[in-house]
Order: C-alpha cells, then structure tokens, then sequence
C-alpha cells in the first residue's frame, strides 16, 4: 500500500478511536485499551518478523520485564510512572541488546527456539522473586498523571495508549521507509548479498530487534500503570506466542497488520468467552482449540494474514515521482593505470580439492578484465575471494595498496569494490528503485532515529535520485516502483548491475552478467561498460560468452583446473594453443 | 554438598535425564526427517501416562476420545485432499489407514474398559493408544506444509501446542495422576541406594536408543530416514516418497515418547500440560547436541537431566530458570563455533 492510503486509513483510525469515549460503554473502551495494548507488542513482531524475518517467541517476557520494572519503581519505592517508563524502556532495551547479541548470529529457528527459552526462564523468574511479590505480583501500581490530571480512568488512559500506538506507528512506518529501514526489509533472505553492500547484518539485527523489545516495553508500561496490578501470567510464552499470532493474523508483511490482528484476536477471544461456556463447562479448554485450529489454517491457507484481503478494497494512490537532487557524493577515482587489484599466490582448498592454485594476477584502474575459463576452472570461487565472500587459505590480495586478504565483505565493499552475483540476488518483494537504494548504504548516513523522525528527507532525495540514475543506466526506469521479482532473469542481472552502480564502487565485478541477456541487451551492457571505463571504473567480469569478452575487455586472464592458464590482450590469449585446448581438447 | 549428596543427585539426574534422551532422539529424528521443529511432543509423554494412569484406575482413558476425533478430522482432511485431486478411488484406502487403523487400538480400550487386564498388557494398550496420536497431526497440520520453510512449520508447531493441550484438559481433565510403580526393587551400592525404577529409565534409555540405531543402520525404511535426512531432494528422486518417511518418522516419534511417558509416569503427578516442560526440556538437550545428531541430543538431554537434579537441591522454584537459561550460553558457543549464518529464507507470507 502507498503511504498516503496508510496516512489517510491511519487517520480514519484516529477518527473513530479518538471518538471512541462519546460513543461507546466503559467495557468497549477497556477493550480497546487491551486492544492498543496488544498492538503496541504486534507492531514490534510485525518489524521483526514481517520485514526483518526474525522470530520472536518471547515478546511477552519484554512486556513482562518493563510492567515489572516500572510497578517495582512506583509501587514499591514510590517513584513517579514517567520515572518507571524511563527505568522500563532501559531495563527492557538492556535486556533485549544482551539477549540479542547472543542469539541474532544464529540463523533460521535458532533464534525462535531461543526465544522459546528465555520467554520461559524471564516468566519462571518473574514468579520467583521476593523482591517481585513472587507468584502474587505487584498490587497497587499508581496511576500514570499529566500534570494533575490523573490517567486513572479508563477512558483518559485510553488517549495515551492509542496516542502512543499511532505514534509508534508513524515513526516506524517512517523508519521503513529510510535507508536503516530499507536494510531491514533486506534482511529477509541471504545474507550475503547484504554484507556485500556494506551493511552489518548483525547490527540492523539487533537494532530490529531492540526496537520490537521497546515497543513490548512500552507496551508493559501502559499495561502496568493501566491495570495497576502485575503478576507473572500476563507474560508467560503462551502470550508470547499470542504475540506472534496477532501479527502473522493481521497480516506481518503491513505496518497496520499489527493493529488489525490485535483487534481481531481481542474481539475473537471476547466473543469465544461468551459462546464458549455454552458448549462445554469450561470454555477455556475449547477457546485454545478453536484458536489453534484458526492458526493453523491461517498458516496453511492465508499466510499473509487479513491485511492484503482489506488492502483490495483500498484504493491504490499514486506512487511519488522521484524528482532530481544534488548528487550523492563520490570517491576519488585512482589515476588510470595505477595497479587496483594486485593478487598473489591464492589458494583456496575444499577439502581435497584445490579450487584455487597459487593465482596471481593485477588489475590496473580504468581497464576492463576478462576473467574467463570452462566449466569448473574455480572462477567463482577465485570470485568470492576476491570479494570477501570466503576466505582464502594462502595468498594475498591488496586492493589501493591496502592489504584485503583476511578482510570481511563489508570492509572490501567500503575499501571501494562491488559485485555482482552468478545466482542473482535480489529483495524480489521490494521495488526495483529499493532494490538499487541498498546500494547506496554506505554513502549514505541517516539513523534510526533520524529516519523515524523524517530528518533523513534531503539525503533520502539524493539517494533516490542517484537510484533512479543507475536504474536509467541499465534501462531499467520505465517503472521503478515494479517489483524485482517480477523482472526476467536477464533483467534481474541488469538491476544487480545499478544496485553495484549505486555503491559508487572503484572497481565492479561482475559474475556471468551477460548470461541470459538477448543479444541487443548484451550490446547495451556492453556499451555501459565503455562508459564506465570512460569514467575511470574499473571493472573485472566472468563471463562465459567468449564473443563478449572478446570485444569489449582489455585484458583477459584464463583459467583452468585452479590455476590461471594464460593472461594477456584477447587477440594473443585467442590464439594461445594452451588456451585453445583447454576450450576445444587437444589436436593432438 | 557431600560427595554422597552430589552421587545421589547425579543417579537422579541420569535417571530423569535418560527420559529427555528418549524425548530428544524422538525430536530429532522428526526435525532432521520432516525438518518440523515439533513442540508438542511432550504432550505426547504426558498423554501416555495419563492413558495408563486411567486404566489402573479402571477409567476409561481420554485417549480413546482423543484418537477418535483425530482419525475423524484426519479422514476429513484425507477425503478432501483426494476428492481436490479428482481421485476419489483413493478415498475408501485414506480412510482405512487414517480412519480405522488408528481406531484399533481405541476400539480394543473401549470394549476393555472396566475389565482388569494384566499390568504389562496395560503398557502395552496405553502405548498403542498414544502412538498414533503423531502421524495423525502430522496427516492434518503438516503435511499439508511439508514444503515450506523450517521457520513457517516450527510457528504452526507452536500453534499446534494450543490445540493440543486444549484436547488434553477436555479428555484428560484437570486432575494430576500419577502410575502405580513399574518395579520397587531398591539396590544398594555401598552408601548408594538406587531404585530399580532408575535402572528401569536407564536401561531403556540405552536399549531403545540401541534399536533406533540398527533400525537406521540395518533396515531399509531406517536407511530411507536417513537418506531423506541427509538430503530431501534426492532421497525422492530414488523412489523415497517424502509423506511416508513423515509417518514413519512420526510413529517411531510417538512410540518413544509413550515408552518415556511409562517410565516417567510412576516418577512424578503428570498433568494433561506437563508435557510441554518435559519436551521443551529435551529440546534444549538436543538443541546441545545440534538437533540433527542423535548422540549430540542424546548427550546434551543427559546434561540437562543431571543440570536440573543440582539446580533443584540448589534452589527448586529456581530449576526452571536455570534449565532454560542454559540455553543462552549454549546458543552463544554454537554461534561462536558456527560463525556463519544460514542462508536459509525466513520467509513467513505466502
């Protein structure tokens, strides 16, 4: 969805919610209470799962951490709630960034399961505690006041919650939209391709996942002032788990699904209590099953959850032009001729196979390089270790001079090289203009905070400009708001190519970008390439059509079984014999 | 602590531990075949011992009930798959495998209610009652996903627990139970006294890991797990169809964890929710050992039995804590040691 049909539904939102006081009974209005309540947690899973692909039992325990904190400052030490907020969201975030730097470098369902545990040990703690009134809680947690108005009643507490959850809504909803944001929506998928463009996985992992943890702290600051009572219940795994629910129901790939899926699972629960007890003597035992068969089906049959169904009735808005901007800035170039790329004696084993043998060779800036060779010569591989994608056992690699050979993908991306991918790697759920804005990461510096708060506008204009720039480049801006996915593979390795463009890079490598490119495509990648090498990039590509390396590259190096056959000007490496019968077997 | 103190926890731990190793071998033989991250397998544990709790009572067990209605939805499920498919001559054959096998044994409990049936034909009753409890979810909840991402079949999994322990408290009631002893033999070694209840749990540990391990070694459906374990793709291009390798999976699953249900059920008051403590505990053992290698499971469930028994004389209300938080530092020394992260999608949208 745009985002003026998000701001005008958030404003209808706001509308009816605001009025809620006027027209509805004190239980409706506790009801939406637990509702904004409930979506203040969803939002934070909505982030976390929908758009950063991280899964997170243990919501609750956050929720439960913060209601705790800030009833034991008031309740038991007297402190002012806006105190207590302060002391939850700190204790929250603290928690949340030591659990988070333990578990975000584990991959796929470690991370949940993780979840799982601590979402149990926190409740199993929180029943535990002297300190923490044990499995009786904490009674008589003061109201929140505003000055001298007191938040005691359910209908003034209902302002804060709903104010702080469309607030929270906004800021992320903004967030998601920036250059930190953008690299959020990236982390769902490999995360080779991410690194390559210079941004740390694990720190946009752990910042996603301390945003979600204070969202929950928030949310377990309302709730303790709001029901002025806590006990370890509200916050045990099975909350967690409801958690998750709420936003996969809603619909986790939408901002708004968390606020959707709050609702539904609030007013659902409400209307089973009253069904229930008719069919059985207790209800709570159907209630559970009745729930677990909606996920379950959810889950089989509506992944997306609610949101895409009511997203059909809303009307598409016109996507913003993107205007032109000053210019991002750009790096120096190294004079022409210099040496750029000087490799030594690689070799990169896999068990007993040398896929690299003792490889050397130089790159000079401004020429372009042909790194060619049959099937299986160790091209790609000789590949990702020139660009940082695995380790070489022996050799060195300098690049500028700077010694690169035990350097990480982010640092040889900063250092001023950019890749291509022989499988292409791309967000094919995000626009081709995002797609080619994650190239622009690292010349680019707005925070977190800053692109919640929209102070990134003039930098975000330059880099959309710069994107839009590179996508004209490779004829790709007729509709940058298209989808990657939707792209045919030839244009996918075309949109690979500005994504590399837009990193600003000394020298691009490109893996086979030639490979399933019709042949008037293939003359226009070439002729990019030119202007390119006019402009003083540097470019190394591995190609398999031999026709099209042949013409445009300056150099060529050759490889065979690991190890480098032949270098030299195309005309002298074509007629090579070695070369010739590494291709062809030999005549004789 | 005395060293006799410290001896007598560690046979207790090793005792508890050896039912988290048979939970644990169940768990990864599940993941590592269906890559289904099944968390309501414990419910499986509890839900044997309380089938033959009830019996010993002469009651009629919630199992009977349970069964009945999984095998009714299953055979739902299985019509209308095949009626979709324009195969309606497969009904009638998804009916008697889905329908009326698992209704065996229900059917047996059923006409057997109230008569006294000798102890061992008890056990062997209250297993073949719960192992089809496995397959049967397997058959509606999952199969239907058995292509989607790890991630997407462990949220359903999770999910899964909701409905099943709601399926427990209606058949099984709230009331804890607790089965007659198994054997009251008493050892001494020494100052040591063991029971023969903790050789039993050990001794079974040991022998039916022992089984598990020449049914995968030398028999051609266990060598079938294996090569879908190792490799999904392949193992269907031989000929492996991946939907029976899941029930075969499952079932093997279901019958150690209502062996472990038996042994565990004398030890302790077993409730229709207990087995979601009992099997998140053997996950974290097998999660030690990697959840793919059933001697990593095996060990790190011993580690957590032996961790839990000191954590309990240590502080008891605090064990819990202990026994999930160790999972951190374990989490901390796998990502360490790993050092890189998996490639795989995490994809949760359709």
């Amino acid at each position: 969805m745009s985002r003026r049909a998000a701001t005008a539904l958030v404003l209808a939102a706001v509308v009816v919610v605001a009025a809620a006081p006027l027209w509805a009974a004190e239980f409706t209005i506790t009801l939406l209470n637990y509702i904004g309540i409930y979506a203040l947690v969803a939002l934070g899973v909505v982030l976390l799962t929908g758009f950063g692909g991280l899964t997170s039992f243990g919501q609750a325990a956050f929720v439960g951490i913060a209601a705790y904190a800030t009833a034991w400052l008031t309740a038991v030490e007297g402190a002012s709630p806006w105190l207590g907020l302060l002391f939850a969201l700190a204790l929250t975030g603290l928690v949340a960034a030591l659990l988070g730097a333990v578990t975000l470098r584990l991959g796929g369902h470690y991370l949940p399961l993780g979840t799982v545990a601590w979402g149990l040990a926190i409740f199993f703690l929180f029943g535990n505690f002297e300190a923490l009134g044990r499995h009786n809680g904490i009674a008589n947690v003061p109201p929140i006041f505003v000055g001298s108005i007191s938040l005691e009643p359910t209908a003034a507490i209902f302002y804060l919650i709903w104010g702080v959850l469309i607030i929270a809504t906004i800021l992320i909803a903004n967030l998601l939209e920036s250059r930190e944001g953008r690299a959020i929506r990236s982390l769902r998928g490999g995360v080779t391709m991410v690194e390559s463009l210079g941004i740390s996985v694990f720190r946009i992992r752990l910042m996603t996942f301390v945003i979600a943890a204070l969202l929950a702290g928030l949310s377990g600051w309302l709730y303790a002032h709001m029901s002025r009572f806590v006990s370890p219940t509200p916050f045990d795994l099975r909350m967690g788990i409801e958690y998750l629910f709420m936003a996969i129901l809603g619909g986790s790939g939408h901002i708004l699904g968390a606020v959707v899926g709050a609702a539904l699972l609030t007013l659902l629960q409400n209307a089973l209590q009253d069904i229930l007890p008719r069919f059985a003597s207790n209800g709570q035992q159907l209630e559970a099953i009745v729930f677990s068969v909606i996920y379950v089906l959810v889950l089989q049959f509506a992944r997306g959850g609610v949101m895409p169904l009511l997203l059909r009735f809303m009307p598409r808005a016109a996507l913003p032009a993107i205007a032109s901007a000053a210019p991002l800035p750009r790096r120096a170039m190294p004079n022409v001729g210099t040496p750029l790329l000087v490799a030594e004696g690689l070799v990169k084993r896999f068990g007993g196979l040398e896929a690299v043998s003792r490889v050397g060779f130089q790159v000079f800036a401004g020429e372009i390089v042909g790194l060619i060779g049959p099937n299986g010569a160790g091209k790609t591989t000789l590949f990702n270790l020139l660009t940082g994608a695995i380790r070489s056992d022996d050799g060195t690699i300098s690049f500028l001079g700077e010694d690169i050979s035990r350097a990480g993908q982010r640092r040889i991306a900063t250092a001023g090289i950019a890749r291509t991918f022989q499988h292409v790697r791309l967000r094919p759920r995000m626009s081709l203009i995002d797609n080619v804005l994650l190239g622009t990461y690292l010349r680019t510096r707005a925070g977190f905070l800053q692109s919640a708060l929209r102070l990134d506008r003039t930098e975000e204009a330059r880099a959309r400009a710069e994107a839009l720039h590179q996508l004209q480049r490779v004829g790709l801006a007729a509709d940058p708001y298209n989808l990657a996915g939707n792209l045919p593979l030839g244009r996918q390795r075309l949109l690979e190519v500005a994504r590399a463009l837009a990193t600003d890079p000394a020298l691009i490598v490109l893996d086979e970008p030639a490979a399933g490119l019709s042949r008037p495509e293939k003359l226009a990648l070439a002729d990019l390439l030119r202007a390119l090498r006019r402009e003083g990039v540097t470019v190394l590509l591995v190609e398999h059509d031999v026709e099209f390396v042949m013409g445009l590259v300056d150099r060529i190096v050759v490889m065979d079984f690991g190890c480098k056959l032949a270098e030299g000007a195309p005309a002298a490496v074509r007629a090579d014999p070695r070369v010739q019968a590494a291709y062809l077997g030999s005549v004789a | 602590m005395t060293p006799d103190i410290g001896l007598i926890l560690g046979i207790d731990g090793i005792a508890t531990g050896s039912i988290y190793v048979l939970v644990g071998l169940g768990l990864v033989l599940i993941f590592s075949v269906t890559r289904v991250v099944f968390v309501p397998f414990g419910d499986i544990v509890a839900f044997s011992a309380l089938t033959l709790a009830a019996m010993q009572l002469g009651r009629m067990p919630g199992t009977v009930y349970l069964t009945a209605t999984l095998a009714a939805v299953t055979c739902l499920v299985e019509t209308g798959h095949h009626w979709r498919r324009g195969q309606p001559q497969r009904i009638a054959r998804g009916v008697v495998i889905y329908g009326v096998l698992p209704l065996i044994p229900a059917a047996v409990a059923f006409l057997a209610a109230g008569t006294a049936l000798p102890a061992l034909a008890q056990i062997a009753l209250a297993i073949a009652l719960v192992v089809p409890i496995g397959p049967l979810i397997e058959r509606i909840a999952l199969r239907p996903l058995a292509d989607a991402s790890i991630l997407l079949l462990l949220i359903v999994s999770v999910a899964l627990t909701f409905g099943l322990s709601g399926l427990g408290l209606l058949f099984f009631g709230a009331e804890g139970f607790r089965t007659r002893p198994l054997t009251t033999e008493i050892f001494r070694f020494g100052t040591v006294i063991v029971t023969s209840q903790t050789i039993l749990m050990v001794a079974s540990a040991a022998v039916f890991s022992l089984l598990l391990f020449l049914f995968f070694e030398y028999t051609l459906p266990g060598r079938a797990l294996r090569a879908t374990s190792v490799n999904r793709i392949g193992a269907r291009i031989v000929g492996i169809r991946p939907a029976s390798t899941a029930t075969l999976a499952f079932l093997l699953a279901s019958l150690l964890g209502a062996i472990s249900g038996i042994l565990i059920g004398p030890t302790t008051t077993l409730y229709y929710d207990s087995g979601f403590i009992i099997g998140l505990k053997a996950f974290v053992g097998a999660i030690i050992g990697g959840l793919t290698s059933y001697p990593g499971a095996a060990l790190g469930a011993l580690f957590i039995g032996v961790l839990e028994s000191f954590a309990s004389f240590w502080n008891s209300s605090l064990k819990e804590v202990v026994v999930f938080s160790v999972l951190i530092p374990v989490l901390l020394w796998r990502s360490l040691s790993l050092g890189h992260v998996d490639e795989e999608d995490a994809e949760v949208e359709g």
